[in-house]
């Protein structure tokens, strides 16, 4: 009854979603653990970890997609939320080197002896428990949306306005980031980590746990988001993308829903980039880099937007394409290849892979009946 | 600046010419001499005061040699020769150069006291020296080591100076002295005071807070008084200074704003390749001057001027020809013109990256646009000056442009009104290529100006175009007024900002306060008003 | 004015004046609305009909001039949008603004009168959805047969129709209907006006209008605007005999 009732809140394409997120999410680390390396099921620490990267990317990608694709805001500075929530957990993992650092300092990581420094900034207290790390990934990424959000939601600053400024607020932090008094570790950020939770890193074991709750958190994401997406509140987002002042004249605070998708789905970011930061060894500044922030966007415009899956897939696909092209002989020509992307996707593919695939699959059933129109409706009044 | 020079030169060699005593004195230098070859401390003494008083042309050399260890004894003969540091060895006596050096010549010794009586005489002596500029520069020697034995050298040098601003130069430096000292009669203190208050830098504050502990009360009185009033003049110059560099600032950003004013504040089209586009310029530059190095290297200060309307006609042909092929399937579509443009400017960074290589180009200035001038305490460069000159240049002509020709006319219609437009057979299109090419056109402009003051890389662009955002969009956008305004108000702010702060902090102060600005204001400072505004 | 027509006005505009960039689109304008009223409001272009309800509804800031609401206990001018139609004045627009990648039911549903908040609306009760209201006010609107399909797939008229569906599932204290008949067949108009005579049987409503057959078919009090204030005020037949309004809107 009530699985008939969850069932019953996800389409085809959700559904499908599912359950290859849950298989992978059982499949690669049982199969990374307990394969042999010598049988061609086993999958390698390093790709298990690439692939880890790539659903932290996911994650990132579908909080995006819910405020670009449901609520109109095409935010080119989540990469600071994601770097956010990075800093949170790499904080944690300074914190649990300990005296193994190079100065083996029992509280200060080694960046704050070599800057002189004597004491534990305030900011870094309690980043030695686990607990509170994550709470901050969620809290510090979300606070900042809520901040910035309210400012602008309230004073109506919206479409590629919102989108400059949300690109600026990106910058700013990249350049506080790198400054050494900022207490972030400056140019270097954080790494050469230990242990989390009293489990070295670098152990198999504990990458594939790592993994898995990458896979269960991007899981858990997606149904938030499509939970949120199909009540009345997704109904109001999407109205307030394709008719802002329409909806407001219906009554609606216009700015509350926002700011709620907004903190919402900076949190999430922020989640994503604290599961990052474990299984790449490293959170830096130029995390926060402008450039991230947009290609982040294009991961979203190529899955599909407004579908969350697409979203999904698209930072699989982009990412994997990434990985193939700049490990390769033609990696000077990745740049290329990812513009041409930007250009491809927006020119002749505005609803991306998933959006795509879902218009040809609803065109065959509707039969030769009618010609769909495109269902992302643009956001102009 | 360089005429002034060659003038004083000229004067001053004539005069030299008339007043040089030089045949009836140089026949002190021979037992000079010989005193310095007897290599007592004592005789050495008495050859510097000789040497000094001889006024042989290059007694000024065999001191500095002597103060350097570079004058040398053949102890078989007597003679004295110097080294100059380029390894020349020369006669003491005639003064020229001899063609080979004697073998197994003895260094002559001096020590601590003999150090400060030959910095005394050699000080004396450019006091006296033919250049002016040496002649300054001794005085202010003398100013900064406030040595009260030189002070009848001074005298006698103040007495001779024929040019004023060296005359000046030994007033200040006697001044200085003067009130150190600790003999100086009162009236002669005040006077030396009013002059160093006259003189107002950092130097003057020094030589004023050195005054003798032994001078009367009043003088001490005044002397705090003016080291008061000194750093009340520096402190205003300082902050002329840093209007100075904000106007800098502010005109690099208006630079690489004023074609971002035309396509995104007049069309409304988000072109994040714009930065490219500076950098298409810039690099455009860095052509033609290969170009010229290696062909016409005499024209190389013709650089700039043949690199303006080039850069202008490839940035705004690229301009052309990114709106043709994809900016106009994406009008009324802000967002995504937004996202395909970056993918642009992706592609445009890797292609002069593959094309010219990721490291930074050399870009040479032009004689003119090197070197600074003094102004009222404020020190201008002429690359900055230029620069500025330039930039209104361009605006101006801009806004000439868009009020005056038909073109201009045309562009105004099309975006306050396209289907009226249109109706009245203006080929709508055509205008929206040719205004977008005008825009990019400004960019490759601005990256011509922007290359002599900035490294040319293929990131150049992407350092600009947050900026130049935030600077359309302050101003309001579809104001090229307010785009001026905001600029040069961004450039001075930050430039305020930056002695408290640092420069990253001001940078992120500034843009936090653009932030929260917009949410304020959304549309800049001098925004439109009305219905149209709404659509 | 008098206290008295502030008191007892459910709609009261006063003294309005408002200019953009020196072209003054409403001035000295006051007009009052009496519970239940129906009120037609007729005038050439650029006489500031939508001007007026723009700054009804919170869109505008008039730059002088008192606007309140519901026997002045409202003053409107202070109030955004939101706020304005939280308090019952929902507004129609002149081009028909469907949420086009919504259904036609859901239009509907984002209308119905309820808590508007955001964790109303994921939590609340606005996920039960209230099908037997919906579809009571499309059946009304004559929508019934389409509550499925995208509201960017109907009819322009069906656009129309769906607005004013919207506006009766807001269930507003006063309506501002801004053209609602362009576009329409004469059958149709007929209906909308039918429509629009059964909705004033329950609310006060503000109807402008050029097509002065539906406004004679409205049958109500008309007020003519032109140049940004008030030319003649009255029944349709003392309006449309009036000279000036002859003059600059009917024509001889």
């Amino acid at each position: 009854m009530i699985i008939q009732y969850l069932l019953s809140r996800y389409e085809k394409t959700g559904l499908a979603f599912l359950i290859v997120m849950a298989a992978l999410a059982i499949f690669v680390p049982l199969s990374n653990l307990f394969i042999p390396p010598s049988s061609a099921f086993h999958v390698p620490t390093h790709v298990m970890s690439l692939m880890g990267k790539y659903l932290c990317f996911a994650i990132l990608a579908i909080s995006l997609d819910l405020v670009w694709g449901y609520c109109g805001i095409l935010s080119l500075g989540h990469g600071a939320f994601f770097a956010l929530g990075g800093y949170a957990m790499g904080m944690y993992l300074m914190r649990q080197i300990g005296t193994r650092g190079v100065y083996a300092h029992p509280v200060l990581p080694d960046f704050m002896v070599f800057l002189n420094w004597k004491e534990l900034p305030w900011f870094w207290y309690g980043f030695d428990l686990f607990p509170f790390a994550i709470v901050m990934a969620l809290f510090a990424p979300g606070l900042l949306a809520f901040v910035f959000g309210w400012l602008a939601f309230r004073s109506r600053v919206t479409g590629v306005y919102l989108s400059i400024i949300t690109q600026a607020l990106t910058y700013a932090l990249m350049l506080a980031f790198f400054r050494n008094d900022m207490g972030f570790g400056g140019n270097n950020g954080l790494t050469d980590f230990k242990d989390i939770l009293g489990f070295s890193v670098q152990a198999q074991g504990t990458r594939a746990t790592l993994f898995f709750l990458t896979a269960l958190t991007l899981i858990g994401t997606y149904m938030l988001c499509r939970w949120m997406t199909i009540t009345s509140f997704g109904k109001v987002l999407v109205a307030v993308r394709d008719a802002e002042s329409r909806t407001r004249f219906l009554g609606y605070r216009v700015e509350h829903y926002k700011l709620v998708a907004f903190t919402v789905s900076a949190a999430l970011a922020g989640l994503a980039g604290a599961l990052y930061v474990p299984q790449v060894g490293i959170i830096n500044p130029s995390e926060f880099a402008p450039a991230n922030s947009i290609e982040a966007v294009v991961w979203v415009a190529t899955g599909g937007r407004g579908t969350l899956v697409g979203a999904a897939v698209g930072a699989v696909v982009v990412n994997f394409a990434k990985t193939w092209f700049t490990t390769g002989a033609l990696a000077p020509y990745w740049l290329f290849v990812l513009g041409g992307i930007f250009i491809f996707v927006t020119l002749a593919m505005p609803s991306g892979i998933v959006g795509t695939l879902q218009q040809w699959a609803g065109r065959r059933r509707a039969g030769k009946a009618d010609e769909a129109k495109p269902p992302v409706a643009q956001a102009a009044e | 600046m360089s005429f002034a020079r060659v003038l004083c030169a000229l004067l001053f060699s004539a005069l030299a010419c008339l007043s040089m005593p030089d045949a009836v004195r140089a026949a002190d230098l021979p037992s000079a001499l010989t005193r310095l070859a007897a290599d007592d401390f004592t005789e050495t003494a008495q050859a510097i005061e000789e040497i000094a008083d001889s006024g042989a042309p290059h007694a000024e050399a065999i001191l500095t040699a002597l103060s350097n260890a570079r004058l040398f004894i053949e102890p078989a003969t007597k003679k004295v020769f110097w080294r100059t540091p380029a390894g020349v060895v020369h006669d003491a006596l005639s003064g020229e150069p001899v063609a080979a050096a004697p073998a197994g010549m003895d260094v002559v010794r001096i020590n601590n006291r003999l150090r400060r009586v030959l910095a005394n005489a050699i000080g004396a002596l450019t006091l006296m020296a033919p250049e002016p500029q040496r002649r300054r520069a001794a005085a202010e020697a003398l100013f900064r080591s406030r040595d009260e034995s030189a002070l009848p050298l001074l005298e006698d040098a103040l007495k001779a100076e024929k040019l004023p601003a060296v005359a000046r130069a030994f007033r200040e430096a006697r001044a200085s002295i003067m009130l150190a000292a600790a003999e100086t009669p009162k009236a002669q203190r005040i006077e030396s005071i009013s002059v160093l208050r006259e003189r107002a830098d950092m130097g003057a504050i020094a030589s004023l807070r050195s005054i003798n502990a032994k001078a009367d009360e009043q003088a001490k009185a005044l002397a705090a008084e003016a080291v008061a009033d000194i750093e009340q003049r520096l402190k205003l110059i300082g902050y002329v200074q840093n209007v100075w560099y904000g106007l800098s600032l502010g005109s690099v950003l208006l630079l690489a704003a004023i074609g971002l004013a035309i396509t995104f504040g007049v069309m409304g089209v988000i072109n994040m390749a714009h930065g490219e586009m500076v950098m298409l310029g810039a690099y455009t530059t860095f052509i033609v001057q290969e170009f010229l190095r290696s062909t016409a290297p005499q024209w190389f200060d013709y650089s700039l001027a043949i690199a303006l309307p080039l850069a202008f006609l490839v940035t705004g042909l690229v301009g052309v020809a990114i709106e043709r092929g994809v900016i106009r399937f994406l009008y009324g579509r802000p967002l995504e013109t937004l996202l395909a443009t970056w993918g642009i400017s992706l592609i445009l960074q890797q292609a002069v990256r593959t094309a010219f290589g990721p490291t930074n180009r050399e870009v040479g200035s032009p004689s003119y646009m090197s070197g600074a001038f003094d102004l009222l305490g404020v020190s201008i460069t002429w690359g900055r000056l230029w620069i500025i000159v330039f930039t209104l240049v361009v605006f101006v002509a801009l806004l000439l442009a868009l009020k005056y020709t038909p073109m201009g006319l045309h562009m105004r219609a099309v975006t306050q009104n396209r289907r009226m437009a249109a109706s009245m057979g203006i080929r709508t299109p055509w205008v929206d290529a040719m205004t977008f090419g005008l825009g990019s056109g400004l960019a490759g402009i601005a990256g011509v100006a922007l290359s002599q003051i900035d490294n040319v890389s293929p990131n150049l662009g992407q350092t600009y175009i947050i900026d130049s955002f935030m600077v359309v969009v302050f101003g309001g956008v579809g104001n090229l007024w307010g785009t001026l305004v905001s600029a040069f108000a961004l450039g001075v702010a930050n430039k305020f900002l930056e002695p408290m702060a640092g420069a990253v902090l001001a940078k992120i102060f500034i843009l936090v306060l653009l932030i929260l600005f917009i949410q304020k204001r959304p549309r800049g400072l001098f925004a439109l008003k009305g219905r149209a505004v709404e659509a | 004015m008098t206290n008295e027509k502030v008191t007892s006005a459910l709609l009261y505009l006063d003294g309005v004046s408002v200019s953009f960039d020196g072209y003054k689109a409403i001035r000295n304008l006051s007009l009052f609305i009496e519970p239940g009223e129906m009120r037609a409001i007729i005038g050439p272009n650029g006489a500031g009909k939508t001007t007026m309800m723009d700054i009804v509804t919170g869109k505008t800031r008039p730059d002088e001039g008192d606007v309140l609401f519901d026997r002045g206990q409202h003053d409107l001018t202070k109030l955004d949008e939101t706020a304005i139609t939280e308090l019952g004045i929902g507004r129609k627009f002149q081009k028909p603004t469907v949420f086009e990648s919504h259904t036609v039911a859901d239009n509907v549903l984002l209308a119905l009168k309820g808590p508007r908040g955001p964790f109303a609306s994921l939590f609340g009760w606005r996920n039960k959805v209230e099908r037997e209201k919906i579809d009571s006010i499309l059946t009304t609107t004559g929508l019934i047969d389409h509550r499925d399909r995208l509201a960017g797939e109907i009819s322009h008229g069906q656009k129309q129709w769906l607005e004013i569906g919207m506006l009766l599932a807001q269930d507003p204290a006063i309506l501002l209907v801004d053209e609602p008949v362009a576009g329409m067949t004469d059958a149709e108009t007929e209906q909308t006006a039918a429509l629009l005579r059964d909705i004033n049987q329950s609310h006060t409503v503000i109807v402008v209008e050029h097509d002065m057959t539906f406004v004679r078919a409205l049958n109500c009090k008309v007020t003519c605007l032109h140049e940004g204030s008030v030319l003649a005020e009255g029944s349709i037949d003392k309006v449309a005999s009036d000279e000036r309004v002859i003059e600059v809107y009917l024509g001889r």
